[in-house]
């Protein structure tokens, strides 16, 4: 089957041809057939959709043209939105309501969006399958037998499960890009700094990024394009203009140089997986763009820094979940007791872990060992990018080194943490980086095909040039027409 | 002798050895913005309890602080008016800690790169001498929310629960840090007078202890003269005003001294101040002491200054109240006190230099600024920069008496009449006669009508009671309506009397 897209929505609904309430009914409708087997929605909203959907007609009906009108929106579980549960899929936010809306969710929803949603995470965004969520279990459209991916599983599931037609996301080392891999659609994290993260619940400050999940690379630019820009609200969102990345869309790669990564050998994968990518790095070439060979020295020390700054960052931002406040409340005989008592019922394992390194990291005497060389790291690996990028216009490399693997098949963190390998660098980097689908393959043991994803990235605020990129390789492949969602068995997934 | 600029700071004898004390202040400072120093909300003392909140103050998941560029600026026109140094690179970190009052747990504040380095505040001691505080540093940081507790005597021992107040929660808040300088709780009183009065002068600050707008911790320690390490220091908090700082600092000199003269150690720890008891208590040990984590907080960008930034705000600072305290003392010769006084007083200071420079007679100008003017400016509740006394009638009440044309009974009366009507006091003078009499012959009908109707007075006075002379002048006084000059009123009295007694 194929869904129309957000482009396709919006024009119509503009046109008068269909309407945000019969959209948001739609939707609803899909939520409503599939959600009970892919499990993609941590609670659905069908109610403001509906209140949303009215106000979009009523301001269409009104004269007014909205970019976004009546495009089905989901939005990952760590965005507050007025009066919905914003869980973070975590115990100790399980009935938390906002208060407010994130300035990214309020831009698209200003401009006709209408919002489904809230959708499964990692439990506070940290992990790369989805199976950390306290709340509830997401498959994967393409077999239900493996993950999502993650953090962002929930919004990358919806998206590719056909029960949205975009959906929000947030990447802090790879959470939209892997996942989008894994599910076979566009994931797109904006550079750091770009799109407001005020309402986004943080994980690590200077990482984390709102952005677009899509089934097309024009969705995608649609969605940036509205959300994008500076909000006095966040002291790290840019104050610069920016560039619409819509009517930079293109569709060769003519003039264009695109970097492989030396460092990133394509024998260290799988043969099967390994065809895909150099397929892929072949198929630019053909669209035109010259292949250069670039160099990323300290790229494979992004991990190692990642797993210091990110929950360094993490301790100190939910140190807040404590119980006195909002959220889970554990009493203790005391202040102290029930601080431990709140927050050992509330977080889970890989929560509790980062917590943990991250109190370690940043404690004296092992500030400097730990914090302050990983800062040092991280400034060299921006370096290697820059180094890198004065003789391409965006590198390309794999966004994941598997297809999606089965529920339950890493067991240990640090097996979880590589998953994260490719996306981690430019995470560190803060450039503007996303998936793309690529090719399948049938893993061993699978039975059915299962979607791989390009890494496209490129230097600060070349969103435009980037996006543009994309959409040329997508169009010149057409492995995202090739896409059908099968049928999903009528056995309910567990949830 | 200790060799010290501060003569207030006179040695303890311990055991037969001189020992001196060694004081450095930590004040908190609430800076006086419109608003509060990451978040929108209205930065007010009073306020019912949690009305002025939102998502950013509250800590709420997501939120996200945005500095207060106001408040930046507010800090470093403080630490220029004590010539610190202002770094051209500045960042925020996070102070890791639980406490419930504390919204993120973490508190917003600056380790190891403030706005401010270095610096001096000069001041006089009561004792006319003077003395300096040099500043470590000053930084910015964000103030707590207010916990109060359900027990009977507001601590949280007993209580069965505890209510928090996070209209505080997020107000900046400035930390002076000053170096081990101060020798004596005189000079520690007069340090934080200086930091008050340069404060509010800027507008930095209001500055009440009562509010908790100024909040100070002395670290103590006590050494022999001449020995350069410091010796083991306590911390002494929870100060609510000048005085209980003053009497704190006392009560724990004694306390040290006494625990030295027994041979015993002065224990590093943290005391309370107990106001009623008028002793200090232990709070907590050093060795519990938390490690806060500090690091950069990923939320913010590090602030930068422009040297043009800096030079802006050099310039916006003027009439700098220690300048004038020093001019008024070195060059006008009034007491410590008496420019204190005037300078402490908002609005005075500048009345006094315009009075000043016309009178040319600066401590005629002071008596009657910090006397008459300062009662009526109490019992009416008007400066005198607003009253209808300009500085110009002053100045004429001032030659007035200089040239004895009026006394000083109608130089009061007339401040008092000129405050509330106006009017220029020499119109006044000369339209109704109130010009001093000086003229023997006018005096002497006065005094013979005074001592014919005073029989009795003139009688006691010749039997020896020489103290009704004071009422008899006064009678003089009265029936010339102020205007008599009052010792040659005396003088006549005095021969009319010996005249009476040949
Ligand atoms: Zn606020």
């Amino acid at each position: 089957m194929s869904d129309a897209t957000a482009v396709e929505i919006a024009r119509s609904v503009n046109a008068g041809e269909s309407s945000a309430a019969k959209r948001a009914r739609a939707a609803n409708d899909r939520i409503a057939e599939r959600d009970g087997v892919i499990g993609a929605y941590l609670s659905v909203t069908s109610e403001l959709a509906r209140t949303h959907a009215a106000r979009v007609d009523a301001r269409i009906a009104a004269g007014e043209r909205l970019p976004l009108a009546g495009v089905p929106l989901a939005i990952k579980d760590n965005m507050c939105v007025t009066g919905t549960r914003t869980t973070c899929a975590s115990k100790i936010l399980a009935d938390w309501i906002a208060p407010y809306t994130a300035t990214a969710v309020q831009r698209l929803l200003d401009a006709g969006a209408i919002p489904l949603g809230k959708t499964n995470l990692d439990e506070f965004a940290m992990g790369s399958s989805c199976e950390n969520s306290a709340l509830g279990k997401t498959a994967n459209p393409w077999d239900l037998g493996r993950v999502p991916g993650g953090s962002s599983g929930g919004s990358v599931a919806a998206v590719a499960g056909g029960e949205a037609t975009v959906s929000l996301g947030s990447d802090t080392g790879g959470s939209i890009r892997e996942p989008a891999a894994f599910c076979g659609v566009v994931g797109f994290k904006p550079t750091y700094g770009r799109v407001s993260r005020y309402g986004l619940i943080a994980f690590a400050s200077s990482l984390d990024q709102i952005g677009p999940i899509a089934t097309t690379v024009a969705d995608a630019a649609l969605v940036y394009d509205v959300m994008a820009g500076h909000d006095p609200m966040d002291a790290t969102s840019v104050d610069r203009p920016v560039e619409l990345a819509s009517p930079g869309l293109r569709e060769d790669l003519r003039g264009v140089r695109i970097g492989i990564v030396r460092e990133f050998a394509l024998t260290e994968l799988d043969p099967a997986v390994r065809a895909v990518y150099e397929r892929a790095y072949a198929d630019l070439e053909k669209l035109g763009a010259e292949l250069v060979e670039v160099a990323l020295p300290t790229a494979e020390y992004g991990i190692a820094t990642y797993y210091l700054i990110a929950p360094a960052e993490c301790s100190s931002n939910l140190a807040r979940f404590d119980g006195m406040r909002y959220g889970l409340r554990v009493e203790g005989r005391d202040v102290g007791a029930t601080y431990e008592a709140t927050r050992a019922a509330g977080f889970g394992d890989e929560v509790k872990r980062r917590i943990l390194i991250g109190t370690y990291a940043l404690s004296s005497g092992y500030y400097d060992a730990y914090y302050v060389r990983a800062q040092k790291a991280r400034t060299l690996i921006a370096g290697d990018f820059a180094k890198a990028f004065a003789s391409c216009d965006a590198i390309a490399c794999p966004a994941a080194a598997t297809p999606a693997f089965a529920f339950a098949a890493k067991t240990d963190p640090v097996s979880m943490y590589l998953m994260d390998y490719y996306t981690i660098p430019m995470s560190l980097a803060g450039l503007p980086s996303l998936s793309v689908p690529c090719g399948y393959v049938t893993p061993a043991g699978g039975t059915s095909p299962m979607p791989l994803g390009l890494e496209l990235s490129a230097p600060l605020f070349a969103e435009r040039s980037l996006l543009g990129i994309a959409h040329a390789y997508e169009r010149g492949t057409r492995h995202a027409e090739a896409r059908s969602i099968p049928d999903l068995p009528r056995t309910a997934v567990a949830r | 002798m200790s060799a010290t600029l501060d003569a207030a700071a006179a040695p303890i004898a311990i055991g037969g050895v001189a020992y001196e004390v060694v004081m450095g202040i930590e004040c908190h400072v609430e800076l006086k913005t419109e608003t509060k120093m990451f978040c929108g909300c209205r930065n007010v003392f009073g306020a019912e309890p949690n009305t002025n909140v939102c998502p950013v103050c509250l800590g709420m998941p997501g939120a996200l602080p945005v500095p207060n560029r106001l408040a930046i600026e507010l800090l470093v026109k403080a630490g220029l008016a004590f010539g610190s140094e202002i770094p051209a690179y500045s960042k925020f970190d996070r102070k890791n800690y639980f406490y419930p009052d504390m919204p993120k747990d973490y508190q917003i504040s600056q380790f190891d790169m403030p706005l401010t380095q270095g610096g001096v505040v000069p001041f006089w001691l009561p004792d006319g001498t003077h003395g300096s505080c040099r500043l470590t540093r000053i930084h910015l940081e964000e103030d707590t929310g207010k916990s109060s507790h359900a027990s009977r005597d507001g601590r949280i021992a007993g209580s069965t629960h505890s209510l928090v107040d996070f209209n505080r929660a997020g107000v900046p808040l400035m930390e002076c840090v000053s170096e081990p300088d101060i020798r004596s709780a005189p000079a520690a009183v007069a340090y934080l007078e200086a930091l008050k009065r340069t404060f509010v002068a800027l507008g930095v600050s209001d500055v009440k202890m009562e509010e908790g707008s100024l909040r100070c911790d002395v670290n103590l320690s006590l050494r022999p003269v001449g020995q350069e390490e410091y010796g083991t220091k306590t911390e002494i908090k929870n100060m609510n005003s000048f005085n209980s700082v003053r009497r704190a600092i006392e009560s724990e000199m004694a306390r040290q001294a006494e625990i030295l003269e027994n041979g015993g150690r002065i224990v590093q720890e943290t005391r309370g101040w107990d106001e009623a008891a008028g002793t200090t208590h232990s709070m907590r040990s050093k060795e519990q002491a938390h490690d806060y984590r500090y690091f950069p907080d990923p939320d913010l960008t590090p602030i930068e200054f422009a040297p043009l930034d800096v030079t802006r705000l050099r310039e916006s600072l003027v009439g700098l109240p220690q300048a004038r305290i020093d001019r008024f003392v070195s060059d006008d010769k009034l007491s410590i006190a008496q420019a204190h006084q005037i300078v402490d007083t908002p609005g005075l200071a500048d009345y006094y230099d315009a009075a000043t420079a016309l009178t040319e007679k600066p401590q005629a100008t002071a008596n009657f600024v910090l006397g008459d003017l300062s009662r009526l400016a109490n019992e009416t509740g008007v400066p005198a920069g607003e009253s209808r006394l300009g500085v110009e009638s002053l100045a004429e009440i001032v030659a007035l008496v200089e040239a004895k044309t009026i006394n000083s009974k109608t130089a009061k009366d007339l401040i008092a009449r000129v405050w509330s009507d106006g009017g220029s006091p020499r119109e006044i003078v000369a339209a109704e006669g109130l010009g001093q009499v000086s003229d023997s012959g006018a005096i002497d009908t006065l005094v013979a009508a005074v001592l014919a109707a005073n029989e009795k007075s003139v009688a006691d006075y010749r039997a020896g009671k020489t103290k009704v002379m004071g009422f008899l002048v006064g009678q003089v006084m009265k029936q010339s309506r102020g205007t008599a000059n009052p010792t040659l009123a005396e003088e006549r009295l005095r021969a009319a009397l010996g005249d009476g007694a040949e």
